[in-house]
């Protein structure tokens, strides 16, 4: 057999070797950038978004997620139909560390009121955040098998943030839950309570 | 056009192929503990990459093995590429215990976490030096070169302690400073990382 050399430049436009048509198991899909924007938002099949069946799991990450409002918390929501109404059923759980930074009030408790049973509310991820110009929130939201029409979907999430300016602390919060419906979830949305999200970007992933 | 046939052996030599969609998570750097007081990534400094390259760096621990029994894996940040390890802290620390008697404990750990401290932060406790007691987790650092916001991080680690059982320790916190964070460091309360792995990886946004 005649031997054929190749180098890089002959390979270089190749999209798939065979069976492999990525590198690694995980992959970026999307990033967007806040900038004073009330709701960000993505939604399978727009703008380069991917939110369906290609992948098993989907990985939001919060980078430097800064509210305009002190006190705010950060949501999130679910669509059923790409985006149209973000109210898909929720029973969640929602406990957190919290440590002031006067080293006050350590505690690890459930809150209560930051869960939700059966509800299309908006779920927070976090207490109430500070909006000192160096306060910030960081971490994730993993979403698995979304485009299931059998099953529920379930959903886990933490992240650390800084607390309100008037007892700024280090905050750990953990939420999980299911959105409580067999239609694909085919879109998700990020929103603070009150105000917008002043600045910080958020990236979704999806893991092979 | 004849078609040409490739198998294995004639791209072998092949080092870049820009039509595939790259992984989003770069294996940066590994380092080995031998008896070691400490493992350092410095940015810049062989091979480390620990800037704005990437906006999120997860450290992954494998079978960390004290020399000394009973001791805290800890951490610190420096932000003058590795002169000082000392940047304020503000953190939380919580454990889930469970003992290979059957004793269980859950709670928040008073004396584990930080005020607005320098001092290193355990990222787990008690860890055993028996042959086979080691501590495996991840620690993530988020956006460490910015210059407009605090550094978050949160940890999470299995251990085998020394009184024979597991402890699931989560730690989190922020290093409360708008100065890039340019190096982290990591080691034992007491003695020395007698063996085990820290993996350096970097996660993209682009």
């Amino acid at each position: 057999m005649a031997l054929v050399k190749l180098n890089n430049k002959a390979v270089s436009n190749a999209t798939a070797f065979g069976s492999i048509t990525a590198l690694g198991s995980m992959t970026f899909i999307k990033k967007l950038t806040a900038s004073a924007s009330a709701t960000l938002s993505f939604v399978d099949g727009t703008d380069g978004v991917v939110l369906d069946d290609t992948y098993k799991e989907y990985v939001f990450t919060f980078n430097n997620i800064h509210p305009a409002t002190d006190q705010a918390k950060f949501t999130f929501n679910v669509s059923s139909d790409s985006g149209s109404n973000y109210n898909v059923t929720k029973t969640t759980t929602y406990f957190t560390t919290y440590h002031q930074e006067d080293d006050g009030s350590p505690i690890l408790q459930y809150e209560a009121t930051f869960d939700l049973a059966q509800s299309t509310a908006f779920q927070n991820l976090s207490a109430n955040m500070g909006n000192n110009n160096d306060d910030n929130l960081c971490g994730e939201l993993k979403i698995f098998n979304p485009s299931s029409t059998t099953f529920v979907k379930h959903f886990i999430a933490n992240n650390n943030h800084v607390h309100q300016t008037s007892a700024p602390a280090s905050v750990e919060p953990f939420a999980a839950g299911y959105c409580n419906t067999t239609s694909a979830v085919d879109a998700v949305r990020f929103q603070m309570s009150s105000g917008n999200i002043d600045a910080g970007d958020i990236c979704l992933y999806g893991i092979a | 056009m004849a078609l040409v046939k490739y198998n294995n052996n004639s791209i072998s030599s092949v080092t870049a192929a820009t039509g595939l969609a790259n992984g989003a998570m770069t294996h940066i750097k590994t380092l080995t503990a031998s008896s070691s007081a400490t493992l350092s990534f410095v940015d810049g400094t062989d091979s480390v990459v620990l800037d704005s390259t990437y906006p999120i760096y997860v450290f992954k621990f494998y079978d960390i093995h004290p020399s000394a029994d009973a001791v805290e894996f800890r951490f610190n940040l420096s932000t003058d590429s590795g002169s000082n390890y000392n940047v304020t802290k503000t953190t939380t620390y919580f454990r889930a215990t469970h003992l290979e008697n059957d004793t269980t404990a859950f709670a928040y750990r008073t004396g584990d976490d930080l005020a607005q401290s320098t001092a290193f932060q355990k990222l787990l406790d008690g860890v055993g030096n028996d042959n086979d007691s080691s501590a495996s987790g991840t620690f993530t650092l988020y956006n460490p070169s910015s210059t407009t916001f605090v550094k978050h991080f949160m940890s999470r680690s299995s251990t085998h302690q020394y009184e024979s059982g597991i402890r699931d320790c989560f730690m989190a916190g922020y290093g409360n400073t708008t100065s890039a964070v340019n190096a982290v460091r990591f080691d034992m309360s007491s003695g020395n990382i007698d063996s085990g792995t820290i993996k350096l990886y970097g996660i993209k946004d682009s």
